[in-house]
């Protein structure tokens, strides 16, 4: 067994944490994006909206039911051959659109679950000061909703950060991408990667002790 | 003036109200009392929509409207001139005291914040919650937390408060600082209609009685005739049960 070239993994660190902010890019415009999503889709279907409702489920179904890959490789190599127009999506473009849509349809899930759990008096009380279904939906029920639908929804971002690890494939050199590039002309495989694994660890970590934060705050309201 | 004309109500085939009239004047302070399962709830939640009404007029203020074709403007505006208090109190769970109560004059009304944080802080004077101004309803007794819920109705303006059971939750401790809440309204001549097994607040506050059987109103008067004098012989024998069991 060889020693571990400590050096060359310190030297390594400056490289690869100047490929961290487009990881985090991806995740956090991903996140945005699939967080819109998922509110739009769950309340279309907490509302049970005609058509659209249908087309909800089957969305929802279809990017839960396939691997992540498939669909990045669906949107990538996939599309611009139907469309020639889409030709201009770069491997960016796809693995935002990727993570997107796949993770709303996870997250979507878990927010329409929150929704419904609010309890009913909620609504009632809302309605009877003649508050509109928006107003209800804006002030009352998705304030409340998120305090249940945090932990769930956090730990789907932290999965969204690990899974941009994927955009590799398609040609984008993120922090994944740029490990493997440095591996391959070091054949220092392990060094790499386990530098890499770190970033993403730490990244993971500093996420979890803020979503303890967020929880206390939101959680004020509710501790007697 | 709230009026009722030939409220309706029924779940499938179950007919739960059967053709309610009823008016109450301005400033006026009716109870309707009854058997569980009559209708009583029922009746106020139709009053503003809650519950959707099957057939019939309802008058709220200078606001008709037709129930079964109600739209969407005239159930809002119809919630917008009526208020809720409900029994087990449904304050906002997100929103402190304050919150609660300033939430319609923000939301519905468009007044400024400042503003309608105002007029909450002296509604949280007159209800004697000045001190828990910030505080969240899971932190309140159940006392203080329904003499909130009565904060918000009274928030609104409204022409007539709709209170449904609003002490049945309470702890037996907590009743009477609810109750005198509601007796200090009364002086002060808010237009109530109120569905309560308080007996003894009936006769001492109520400017009518209204009993209600089988979705029908039986009878009603003054409360020393319906509770000294009642004609007919089911408010007879529902009084009797009741008053054997309440003290009044």
């Amino acid at each position: 067994m060889s020693t571990l070239d400590v050096d060359y993994m310190l030297g390594l660190v400056p490289v690869l944490l100047g490929y961290l902010p487009l990881t985090l890019q991806l995740a956090s415009i991903g996140m945005l994006l699939a967080l819109i999503l998922a509110c739009l889709f769950a309340v279309v279907r907490v509302l049970k909206i005609p058509v659209l409702n249908q087309f909800t489920i089957v969305f929802i179904s279809f990017f839960r039911g396939t691997p992540l890959l498939v669909q990045l490789f669906l949107f990538y190599y996939g599309l611009p051959q139907l469309f020639s127009a889409l030709t201009v999506i770069d491997g960016i473009t796809a693995t935002i659109m990727g993570l997107t849509m796949h993770f709303a349809a996870y997250m979507a899930e878990s927010i329409r679950a929150a929704i419904v759990g609010v309890d009913r008096s909620q609504t009632e009380a809302a309605l009877s000061i003649g508050m509109t279904n928006g107003q209800l939906m804006r002030r009352i029920i998705l304030p409340q909703a998120t305090r249940v639908a945090l932990p769930t929804l956090m730990n789907y971002f932290i999965d969204m950060i690990k899974a941009t690890s994927l955009a590799f494939t398609l040609g984008v050199t993120e922090l994944m991408g740029a490990t493997q590039k440095e591996a391959s002309g070091s054949f220092l495989y392990f060094e790499a990667f386990i530098v890499a694994a770190v970033m993403y660890w730490i990244v993971v970590e500093i996420l979890s002790w803020l979503q303890g934060n967020l929880e206390t705050r939101l959680n004020k309201a509710y501790s007697r | 003036m709230i009026k009722l004309t030939g409220l309706r109500k029924q779940y499938g085939e179950t007919v739960v109200l059967d053709g309610i009239d009823l008016t109450v004047e301005k400033g006026e302070i009716v109870v309707i009392i009854g058997p569980s399962g009559t209708g009583k709830s029922t009746l106020l939640r139709c009053v503003n929509f809650l519950e959707q009404p099957t057939a019939g007029e309802l008058t709220v203020g200078d606001l008709t409207v037709d129930v079964e074709r109600a739209s969407k403007q005239d159930v809002l505006q119809l919630r917008r001139h009526t208020a809720f208090v409900f029994q087990n109190y449904a304050l906002f769970a997100n929103k402190t005291a304050l919150e609660n109560i300033a939430e319609r004059l923000i939301v519905v009304d468009r007044w400024p914040k400042a503003k309608a944080h105002a007029r909450a802080r002296e509604i949280l004077e007159r209800i004697g919650l000045a001190d828990k101004a910030d505080a969240y309803p899971a932190s309140l007794s159940g006392g203080q937390q329904q003499r909130v819920g009565i904060g918000r109705a009274m928030a609104t303006g409204a022409e007539v408060i709709l209170f449904d059971e609003p002490t049945s939750s309470l702890d037996p401790e907590w009743v009477d600082e609810v109750l005198g809440l509601m007796k200090q309204l009364a002086a002060e001549h808010q237009t109530m209609i109120l569905v309560t097994h308080e007996m003894a607040f009936a006769r001492d506050v109520a400017d009518r009685v209204v009993f209600i059987e089988g979705g029908r109103i039986v009878e009603q008067g003054p409360p020393s005739d319906i509770f000294y004098h009642p004609q007919d012989p089911r408010t007879r024998d529902f009084l009797q049960k009741i008053l054997a069991t309440h003290q009044v």
